[in-house]
């Protein structure tokens, strides 16, 4: 029996020591309510009689990124969200209201010449002459991108290059300069190639972007949501304090009522919060106020499983069960109560999982980690502890355990 | 000290009704709080480098409801808070209504913008319909597995009881005025699972105690089961509201409405895992025993 405690234990003291890893070393990813910072969902809406392909989004996604990184933002995130939406997550961003007003406008690419002091002038053409822009290979294999123009844009483009050969032409995304080649002859039929020396992998953000200026949808924001900072480092603090205070006050109370198992499941429940963050920063979730929630109450799910768990170990001790046995008999009948609890807690998960929008699915998250971690600590740490003592540390008093006499 | 269950049901469960249509009551006449998150449109909250007042607020919203109609005394809500933070809700704004606003507000004073969202209606449809889904197929989900583990009539009263609670948090809400959001929501779903969690644990109890006292009646067997994890009830709900408690005091004004929420649900919770759920399983054998005789 002593040979398969230890094994137990070793176990425990493996994930535990695992999770803290994460817990610890890794840092949680706060969402940005929590944190500060600005949240936006655009909805891409095609033009008349088109559909959005992916290919697209994956563009517009190109785009936004490019307006963002202006923006001077730590870690931003662009993500396509369903079919036809996109995510933009800006964290510890100070002006808001700027960032939105950027994101907000529409990708607009131009062609414009270059003067002799290196101002531009617009030519009026712009995206919506673009058909498509894709990476050719040159006379030497040389990478370069070919782009097409509708026939109205052709005309205008071959006008253009016959009044202006010698000088450079810059194509021009959101006013910033992407190439400027210098043009070499007249190009009728609006079909053009940009040479220069770029590499495969240029030549391929550059279709992109040229595509992406070409976009053949417009994105309108549906969702804003900005958080200054101030709010966001406050309420952090506060909530840790809070979370601190409400965790004491907790142990206390169980150390007052059940004694020594108290103290040990106040043990545990430091492993729960432990497995708990080092679970979330393992899979590099991001913890939101809706998150916490969560796993306030995995939280007290996990208090609940030990308080059943040390009832039952009362009940047997007060019918005159030895200490150990009472454990095992403790733990094992507890046992149905907690899983059918906890199955029940997960199948709500899964369902806020499955239909839930961003906020709801935070809550899921965590309060999914939550309640696993809860059964695991519950009922291989707490039982653990309990046998050390009572196994190792041979404390049999059952007055420790809050009983005054077996019956 | 031994509580009767079954035996007093009448009064027990006839509490709950009255606390149910009251709740109902106070839906209806005081109508819910939707934020933004339901309704869509935009919300801003400013702190301004000195407090402020409604009354001195109130002029500079009626010149910006002259560009920006939203703002018109009719159609925006503005509070102060105990901070003197000025919180606005409208419906949905424009980019260059929002700048235009946020200009005009700047003669009254320079202020932070401590938070700013918009929220387009059919993100708030959507939010209700995932929100409504979840709750039906929760239910079923739910009433299945307690079915398979107990008995279909153990799955009634527990999603009575949900029901039971979750009705009664919404009417304290609506009766307290807070805003519906997500953070409500949260709120709502962590009763949820804490409701059933403790309803579950009574039910093991009466499952164990028909397997190993099977002489004893429902009626005995219930009001015994609940005496018995009693002590365990009343500890975790005093754990819980412990920690509920010492994070509504400490943990500021963003949890406040949160933990409100929780302390109604919680202690309703309780007390319906106890005295709502466990007598609807008896009066639930009552019906369909008569039902056989007949």
């Amino acid at each position: 029996m002593r040979k398969k405690l230890l094994i137990e234990i070793l176990l425990v003291l493996l994930v535990v020591a695992g999770a803290g890893y994460f817990a610890f070393v890794e840092k949680t990813k706060l969402g940005l309510d929590l944190k500060g910072g600005v949240y936006v969902v655009m909805q891409a809406k095609p033009e008349e009689g088109k559909e959005i392909k992916p290919s697209d989004m994956t563009n517009l996604v190109e785009v936004l990124d490019r307006r963002i990184n202006g923006l001077g933002v730590a870690e931003p995130r662009v993500s396509i969200s369903g079919e036809d939406r996109v995510i933009i997550e800006l964290p510890g961003i100070k002006d808001s209201e700027e960032a939105v007003r950027l994101i907000g406008k529409t990708a607009l690419l131009e062609f414009q010449m270059v003067g002799e002091d290196g101002k531009l002038t617009k030519t009026g053409l712009d995206g919506k002459a673009l058909v498509k822009a894709e990476v050719s290979n040159g006379q030497f294999g040389e990478a370069q991108i070919a782009f097409e123009l509708n026939p109205e844009g052709a005309k205008k483009f071959a006008e253009i290059t016959r009044d202006n050969i010698g000088k450079q032409l810059a194509i021009t995304l959101d006013g910033e300069t992407q190439t400027a080649p210098t043009i070499q002859s007249e190009i009728p039929g609006g079909k053009g190639v940009i040479t220069g020396s770029y590499t495969i992998e240029e030549a391929k953000k550059m279709a992109t972007l040229l595509n992406a200026g070409a976009l053949p949808l417009t994105a309108e924001i549906l969702e804003t949501r900005a958080v200054g900072a101030t709010l966001g480092q406050e309420s952090i603090d506060r909530s840790f304090k809070a979370g601190q205070v409400a965790f004491g006050l907790v142990v206390v109370f169980m150390i007052l009522i059940y004694r020594l198992p108290g103290l040990l499941s106040g043990i545990a429940l430091s492993a729960f919060g432990v497995i708990v963050f080092g679970t979330l920063n393992y899979f590099g979730a991001t913890l939101t106020f809706p998150g916490i929630a969560g796993f306030i109450l995995s939280l007290g799910i996990a208090v609940d499983a030990n308080v059943i768990i040390f009832e039952r170990i009362k009940e047997e001790l007060r019918n005159g069960q030895a200490l150990i046995k009472a454990i095992d008999a403790g733990f094992s009948k507890a046992f149905s109560a907690i899983l059918d609890g906890n199955v029940t807690t997960l199948i709500i998960t899964a369902i806020l999982f499955q239909f839930g929008t961003g906020p709801i699915k935070g809550f899921a998250i965590t309060l999914t980690i939550g309640t696993l971690a809860s059964m695991f600590t519950a009922i291989t740490v707490t039982r653990i502890l309990l046998k050390i003592t009572a196994v190792y540390g041979k404390i049999t008093n059952t007055k420790l355990y809050g009983v005054k006499e077996a019956k | 000290m031994r509580v009767e269950i079954i035996g007093k049901s009448k009064l027990w469960l006839g509490i709950s009704v009255v606390l149910v249509l009251l709740s109902l009551g106070a839906i209806f006449a005081k109508g819910l709080n939707l934020g933004i998150d339901f309704t869509g449109g935009s919300l801003f909250e400013f702190k301004f480098e000195k407090a402020v007042t409604l009354q001195e607020i109130n002029p500079v919203l009626d010149e910006i409801a002259k560009d920006v109609k939203q703002f018109s005394a009719n159609s925006r809500i503005a509070q102060v808070d105990e901070n003197g933070i000025l919180l606005i809700r409208t419906q949905t704004l424009t980019e260059e209504e929002k700048i235009k606003a946020l200009e005009t507000m700047k003669k009254f004073g320079n202020y932070e913008i401590i938070k700013a969202e918009k929220v387009g209606a059919t993100v708030g449809k959507e939010l209700l319909t995932g929100a409504l889904w979840s709750l039906l197929l929760g239910s079923i989900l739910i009433i299945a597995y307690i079915s398979m583990r107990f008995e279909l009539r153990f799955a009634l009263g527990g999603i009575i009881s949900l029901f039971h609670d979750i009705i009664i948090a919404i009417g304290a809400i609506a009766l307290l005025g807070y805003e519906i959001n997500s953070s409500f929501i949260a709120a709502i779903l962590t009763i949820l699972g804490y409701s059933i969690n403790d309803t579950i644990v009574v039910y093991d109890r009466i499952r164990e105690n028909m397997k190993r006292h099977k002489g004893l009646s429902l009626q005995e067997n219930i009001d015994t089961s609940v005496n018995e994890v009693m002590t365990r009830s009343l500890n975790t709900s005093f754990t819980t509201l412990l920690a509920v408690v010492a994070v509504l005091i400490f943990g500021g004004d963003t949890l406040k409405s949160f933990m409100v929420t929780l302390l109604v649900g919680i202690g309703i919770g309780t007390y319906s895992s106890v005295f709502v759920a466990s007598p609807i399983v008896y009066l639930l054998e009552g019906k369909m025993k008569n039902k056989i005789k007949k």
